[in-house]
């Protein structure tokens, strides 16, 4: 057998009564890959997050972290595994500061008891205060740490998404999945978020799984992409081929795709 | 939470706050010696509203959870208390119908171990409650929980060997008509509130109110967070009932009606969601209101308008304060914000500086 995938979807399928969002749908991601989601809106791309993060049992198939079927886990269970995400609607706690929200992040690693935090003993303080140290270093890196006291919900649009990356980063993820997260930025916002995604992949070791719907994002970063139409798997493969394939341009790039792309 | 570690603010604040219980203290040494039982009365009451109402707002402004059940767990605490503190004396005299079961026919316990276990009591009520009911959200929440609250009413009305039925308890020992215990058990329960909500589990509680789903995906486990929430929220509204039932010294299933549960979340609401101080200070408010305001409900007239008597028009007047409340100040008087010697230092020094520029 090859070696084993970091993250391995296998023939998913979830259908929502009569509605079949996804259906059959299979994707192997290496270690260290990075690779694109695609396809017209309602293709199932959210679905297939929601499922491999938990929100949604599958109708039939398989999700696998690093060989270990977490297929149906809870959320939270899956997150502690290892899988990390943003939502496609921003969905930051609005109210809490920049800090309480990686702070949250950081929740599940916080070995001190209840009864310890209640009590403040030496132990729990310590841990708390490692916790901040950690979470505003983490800030810091990404530089965000001049909006550590701000309440998340006041920051502008694109630095709300930056937010929301660190807060999945907080967990300490393997995976991490995102959900447009080009949506709403313009052509020089994407820029510096493509870079923003490329170095937080290679300073925090990660896998990505990266929904969007901006080409320029899309076939500057992704090293592989997968496509969607109505559930379906319509094709996959390195970028120039995916721009390449007539069934792709006919359902999602549209016919005067490649001329937009060579301006 | 902070991060900023200036050790000559941190021992001014832990004179202040040193000072500031010895002075409280000393007020209660004072009042309790030198008021008339009257006002003794309501101020008793005014803690141990305090404790309700900051056990209500750890489970409904902190954590989200819409839950209209703290009558039901006051009665648990206030019965189980009751129970215990009863002299054998007037637990025979009490249970002529049907004899009085076990354990509370073989044991008399002390008022503080009573008022323990009537929290404790409390406590595994609301786990067993909640494991099925904290599924739910929002309205469907409260509308549950109100349901389970009246239930535990309906029971206390059928079983008569515990409860003694519709007729209730009478002659409940009033250990707590005395500021230590209702103030003593609402500085216990601001405590245990205050260092809960700000530390790390704290801020998980407040990101599962703000948005659950997210929660989850950041890896908080909501049912343990909730129930920890409610678990604790109603092991003090359990203290709460077991001080009541002390302070008014008879208890029967009608006492534990929704209006209590109502009066309670009216203080929570004004006070702000999501602010202990905003509890407290509503607390006593509300409690000292509500007593200068019985004379309009006797009847009264000014020159050609009378008016009758009329009972349960406080209730009215309190509904239009909540609204105007409501309307001016949407997020509560205290909107969410605490009282904390931080904030007053930094107050103090900022007005210290604007002087200084104005002086320079
Ligand atoms: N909880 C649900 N219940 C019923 N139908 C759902 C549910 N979630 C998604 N769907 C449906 O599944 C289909 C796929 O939705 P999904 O959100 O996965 O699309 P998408 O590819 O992310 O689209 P977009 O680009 O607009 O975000 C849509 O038809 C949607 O209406
Ligand atoms: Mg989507």
């Amino acid at each position: 057998m090859s070696e084993r995938s970091e993250l391995s979807v296998q023939d998913l399928t979830m259908r929502f009564g009569g509605l079949t969002a996804v259906r059959d749908f299979s994707l192997e991601l290496a270690k260290g890959e990075l690779v694109g989601l695609i396809g017209p809106n309602g293709a199932g791309k959210t679905t297939v997050f929601n499922v491999i993060t938990g929100v949604y049992r599958p109708t039939s198939g398989k999700v696998l972290l690093d060989g270990v079927d977490i297929t149906g886990w809870r959320p939270d269970r899956v997150c502690k595994q290892g899988i990390a995400r943003t939502f496609q609607n921003i969905r930051l706690m609005r109210s809490l500061s920049v800090l309480d929200n990686v702070i949250v992040g950081h929740r599940l690693r916080l070995k001190s008891s209840l009864g310890s935090a209640i009590l403040r003993t030496p132990g729990y303080v310590r841990e708390e205060r490692e916790l901040i140290q950690t979470s505003l270093e983490l800030l810091d890196s990404l530089g965000l740490v001049h909006y550590k006291d701000v309440p998340a919900g006041g920051l502008p649009y694109g630095e709300q998404r930056r937010v929301e990356i660190a807060r999945a980063l907080a967990t300490r993820p393997r995976v991490l999945l995102l959900d447009e997260p080009a949506a709403g930025m313009n052509p020089q916002e994407s820029m510096d978020l493509c870079e923003f995604i490329q170095k937080v992949r290679r300073d925090f070791n990660l896998t990505v799984l990266l929904i969007e719907h901006d080409m320029s994002v899309v076939m500057g970063i992704c090293e592989r992409i997968a496509v969607l139409d109505h559930g379906e798997t319509i094709a996959s493969g390195v970028p120039a081929e995916i721009q390449a394939n007539q069934r792709v341009i006919e359902a999602y790039l549209g016919v005067g795709y490649k001329n937009v792309a060579a301006n | 939470m902070q991060i900023q570690h200036d050790p000559r603010r941190a021992r001014l604040k832990l004179i202040l706050t040193l000072l500031s219980l010895a002075l409280s203290a000393l007020a209660i040494w004072w009042a309790n010696n030198n008021l008339s039982s009257y006002y003794l009365r309501i101020l008793n009451l005014a803690g141990i509203n305090a404790i309700l109402a900051v056990s209500m707002n750890l489970i409904f402004g902190f954590t989200g959870l819409f839950s209209l059940g703290h009558a039901g767990f006051m009665a648990v605490g206030a019965y189980t208390c009751a129970l215990l503190t009863l002299p054998m004396r007037s637990k025979q005299t009490i249970f002529l119908l049907a004899p009085l079961a076990w354990p509370f026919n073989a044991v008399t316990l002390p008022p503080f171990p009573a008022v323990l276990l009537a929290g404790l009591a409390a406590a595994v009520m609301a786990y067993l409650i909640g494991l099925p009911v904290l599924r739910l959200r929002g309205d469907y929440l409260g509308i549950a929980t109100l349901g389970f609250a009246e239930i535990i009413r309906v029971v206390a009305n059928n079983i008569p060997t515990i409860t003694n039925g519709a007729l209730g308890l009478k002659g409940i020992p009033s250990f707590a008509n005395n500021l230590w215990w209702t103030w003593g058990w609402a500085a216990a329960t601001v405590w245990v509130t205050s260092r809960l909500v700000n530390s790390v589990y704290g801020r998980s509680l407040l990101a599962v109110k703000e948005d659950e789903v997210a929660a989850e995906i950041m890896g908080v486990n909501l049912t343990y967070h909730k129930i920890l929430s409610y678990v604790i929220g109603s092991a003090f509204a359990g203290v709460g009932g077991a001080l009541m039932g002390s302070l008014v010294t008879a208890i029967n299933p009608k006492t534990f009606g929704f209006m209590l549960t109502f009066n309670i979340l009216i203080i929570v609401v004004a006070g702000g969601l999501g602010s202990i101080t905003g509890s407290v200070i509503t607390s006593v408010i509300y409690t000292v209101l509500l007593e200068a305001l019985r004379p309009i409900e006797s009847g009264w007239s000014i020159g050609p308008l009378h008016v009758p008597e009329i009972p349960g028009l406080r209730m009215v007047v309190f509904a239009l304060v909540l609204l105007v409340i409501i309307l001016f100040y949407q997020r509560g008087l205290f909107g969410g914000r605490e009282f904390t010697w931080d904030g007053v230092l930094d107050w103090i020094d900022r007005k210290r500086n604007r002087k200084q520029e104005v002086a320079g």
